[in-house]
């Protein structure tokens, strides 16, 4: 927050008093200006164009340095976004400028993809700058500020109106940052022929409900011109670094064997408007808005996803740390049902793998049990198959004896019979 | 009857070394060196017809081109979408027919327009209408061409198709490349960088070596200037090959008349200087417009019927047969044309003729073995 706007609260219960000599105070914009300049400044533009439009070369000739870029393909499967950071400086004042291009945008056969690169990029940004206000120990004065503060949407000349891609593209950037569209190679329509693009162009826009940047009508020493340059919308520019003599002068222009384009010359194109309008005056309200509205916005919708609201359910006003101890407090309660839930969980696994344990022990029990008794039962009747047996050997050795003895007997009989024959013989 | 005499008379001399022995007789002439004449007389009374297609994304200045190449005004109440209305927009083909006459040549100009096209958001295939458009022309003459009554064939086909390449970019771009590639071989392409104006000529110099390598590298077969003969004389070839050194050409349209070096001329006003369409250090308009239109008109129209046109031809011929052999296989000895449908009761009947004069050969076969053997 600036100090300008704690200058616009109301006051409510103050006296407008008249001052009796000088005080003094009237040196604090000097002071504050001191200390801007001792800090240095820093800006960020991001350049949406077709490949081959004249981004690099238009910031060339913006900030009147080279900035080195090489040329990208047309064949880049996606859209692809590279940032540079610069440090220039002018007089006194030190700038940190980041200049973000689009590589390969345009150029796919199917576009339908192409803004999300750009959409995912700006928000990133917006979400590291939010991860650091929202830190315990911060350091915000330090901070590199990487917010897109403006981005330049180049439309190609085509004479006719906006492309579809460039409708949809600014459609879903005008609420994250501050579009400014211009018109490149402007040295390809005529003044009347531009006169009628301009107006499509802008109608094309209000029609569809786009937002572009307006310079701000609230700052009286600026509003004039301001309104005169809203009217220009979109600027008509041409970009060039290279230098051609008019006259005893070396000016940026490009020859043609027709004539000589001069980019500073405000017959010819609109590039000098762009250049007070977007580094002259308005750089810092630019930066303003960034902060104040997209970066705020996009504060809100994020907070708001996690789920922090501004009043409470009676409508009462809660605080950002009430918010967060009632976020907390429900999050260390989910805790701790999810662990007792785990816990039960946990008790009844256990449980039913005893169970299971002691039905298997049981079976395993029964079982032993079985086998015993088949054991004991096949003993019993082997013992039984054995005392018939010895019976039977018995009588079997009883009979062998006895049949022994009576082999014995009959010799000893026959014997005598011989005798008793031989002896009868006689007789 | 005068100019017959002087005709007589040129004949004469230029016969004069090798008949001499002939002279020695009499005075004969063959009179055969008045065909090109008797050519021209019957082309003039018939009249010319051609079709020419422009493709390219919308505000490439196409048909202010094709106004100022034609010096007409074709595209009087065109009505132009908004950007949202062209989000989802696919490629319609639109044609326009003049008949412009010019010392006593009556030419029937179709030009062929492709609103539409590249303008979508996504535009995966977005060339699909045209080229179906143009194989339907295609069929169309293919169909005519084996009709029983070809009097009045009307010849639709696409004779040349002009493409604009923007010249914002860096070089071809992937639609550029798809869309070349899916027509090279259907029909003449002559590719253009188009609203040459914004270009320096160093840069314009770049662009087209840019250009003319991409096309190489991908294949692309654009319309070549065909070869001039040995025995033309040295200004002619010295300008064939500037025209073959300069393609792609960088183009400029007008509509406007300004008054440029106290004359009026067709050009563009700006406020740093006015660019005239027909001055050739300007762009290369006069170039494309004597290339297309004063010399090599005719030649784009042969290479379209015995290029392009017999390519599609032997293609559906091919297909047709293999597709028959599935279906019968067996061979026909009639050659199956692309009778439309209703001749089917036609077809049907070669059919049955067909079969009854294999029947018939068949018999006459076995009536021959038998004799064979009685002998």
């Amino acid at each position: 927050m600036s100090v300008s706007d704690v200058a616009r609260q109301p006051d409510n219960g103050s006296r407008h008093l008249s001052l009796a000599g000088h005080v003094g105070f009237d040196s604090l914009p000097d002071q504050l200006v001191n200390k801007s300049i001792f800090q240095g400044f820093c800006f960020n533009i991001l350049c949406i164009g077709e490949t081959g439009i004249g981004k690099s070369t238009l910031m060339d000739t913006l900030f009147n340095t080279n900035f080195e870029n090489f040329e990208s393909s047309h064949f880049e499967p996606q859209v692809k976004l590279r940032a540079q950071t610069y440090d220039l400086q002018e007089s006194n004042v030190r700038l940190r400028l980041t200049v973000v291009n689009t590589v390969g945008f345009g150029d796919q056969m199917n576009k339908e993809d192409s803004y999300q690169p750009v959409v995912d990029y700006i928000d990133k940004q917006f979400e590291s700058y939010l991860q650091e206000e929202l830190k315990i120990k911060r350091s915000l004065h330090n901070y590199h500020d990487s917010r897109v503060h403006a981005c330049l949407y180049f439309i190609s000349p085509s004479g006719h109106s906006l492309k579809s891609l460039d409708l949809v593209t600014m459609k879903k950037l005008d609420s994250k940052v501050n579009i400014i569209p211009v018109i490149a190679k402007a040295d390809t329509i005529s003044k009347s022929e531009l006169h009628k693009f301009k107006i499509k162009i802008m109608s094309e826009l209000v029609s569809n409900g786009v937002q572009i940047y307006q310079f701000p009508l609230d700052d009286e020493t600026v509003a004039k011109v301001n309104t005169t340059m809203n009217g220009h919308l979109p600027f008509a520019v041409v970009g060039s670094t290279e230098e051609v003599s008019i006259g005893n002068k070396m000016v940026k222009a490009r020859q043609y064997p027709w004539g000589v384009v001069q980019v500073e010359n405000e017959n010819h194109c609109d590039f000098v408007k762009l250049r007070e309008m977007l580094i002259c005056v308005n750089m810092e309200d630019l930066r303003e808005q960034t902060h104040t509205r997209h970066y705020e916005l996009y504060r809100r919708c994020k907070l708001e996803e996690m789920g922090f609201k501004d009043t409470g359910p009676e409508c009462k006003p809660v605080s950002l740390q009430q918010t967060y101890e009632a976020k907390r407090q429900e999050f260390l309660v989910e805790l701790q049902k999810r662990e007792d839930e785990m816990r039960q969980m946990f008790v009844q696994r256990v449980k039913e793998k005893e169970a299971e344990l002691k039905d298997a022990e049981r079976e395993l029990q029964s079982r032993f049990e079985q086998l015993k008794r088949l054991h004991a039962d096949e003993k019993a009747s082997l013992e039984e198959k054995k005392k018939l047996l010895e019976e039977d050997q018995s009588v079997f050795s009883k009979r062998r004896a006895a049949a022994q003895l009576l082999q014995a007997q009959s010799l000893t009989a026959n014997g005598k019979k011989d005798k008793d024959r031989k002896n009868s013989g006689f007789m | 009857m005068d100019a017959i005499m002087l005709q007589e008379k040129l004949v004469e001399r230029l016969l004069c070394p090798r008949v001499r022995t002939a002279r020695q007789k009499e005075k004969q002439y063959v009179g055969f060196a008045t065909l090109p004449k008797q050519v021209h007389r019957k082309s003039v009374k018939k009249g010319f017809d051609f079709t020419l297609m422009v493709a390219g994304e919308s505000g490439m200045g196409k048909s202010t081109l094709i106004n100022s190449l034609f010096l007409t005004d074709l595209y009087k109440d065109r009505k132009l979408l908004n950007a949202e209305e062209r989000i989802n927009q696919t490629v319609e083909i639109i044609k326009h027919t003049v008949d412009i006459e010019e010392k006593g040549v009556k030419l029937k100009l179709t030009i062929v327009d492709t609103p539409g096209f590249g303008d979508a958001v996504n535009n995966n295939e977005c060339w699909k209408p045209i080229t179906d458009y143009i194989d339907q022309q295609f069929e169309q003459y293919f169909r005519d061409e084996s009709g029983l009554n070809r009097k009045n064939i009307q010849d639709n086909r696409v004779h040349c198709c002009l493409y604009f390449i923007p010249p914002f970019g860096h070089g071809l771009r992937p639609v550029d490349v798809e869309f070349m590639k899916a027509l090279h071989e259907k029909v003449n392409i002559i590719p253009l960088i188009a609203k040459a104006d914004c270009l320096t000529p160093n840069e314009i110099k770049k662009l087209k070596d840019r250009i003319q390598e991409e096309i190489d590298k991908f294949g692309i077969k654009v319309y070549q200037f065909p070869e001039c003969d040995s025995d033309e004389d040295e200004e002619f070839k010295q300008l064939d090959k500037e025209l073959k050194e300069c393609t792609p050409f960088a183009v400029i349209g007008s509509n406007t008349v300004v008054e440029a070096r106290g004359q009026r001329v067709r050009g563009r006003l700006y406020p740093w200087g006015i660019v005239e369409v027909e001055n050739q250090s300007h762009c290369d308009f006069v170039k494309l417009r004597n290339m297309l239109i004063r010399s090599h008109m005719h030649d784009l129209k042969d290479v379209t019927c015995d290029v392009h046109y017999e390519n599609y031809r032997a293609q559906c011929i091919q297909e047709m047969t293999s597709k028959l052999a599935q279906d019968n296989r067996m061979d026909s000895p009639v050659p199956i044309l692309p009778l439309s449908t209703p001749d089917v009761e036609t077809e049907k009947l070669i059919r049955m003729k067909d079969e009854e004069l294999k029947r018939m050969q068949e018999m006459l076969n076995k009536m021959q073995q038998q004799m064979h053997k009685d002998q």
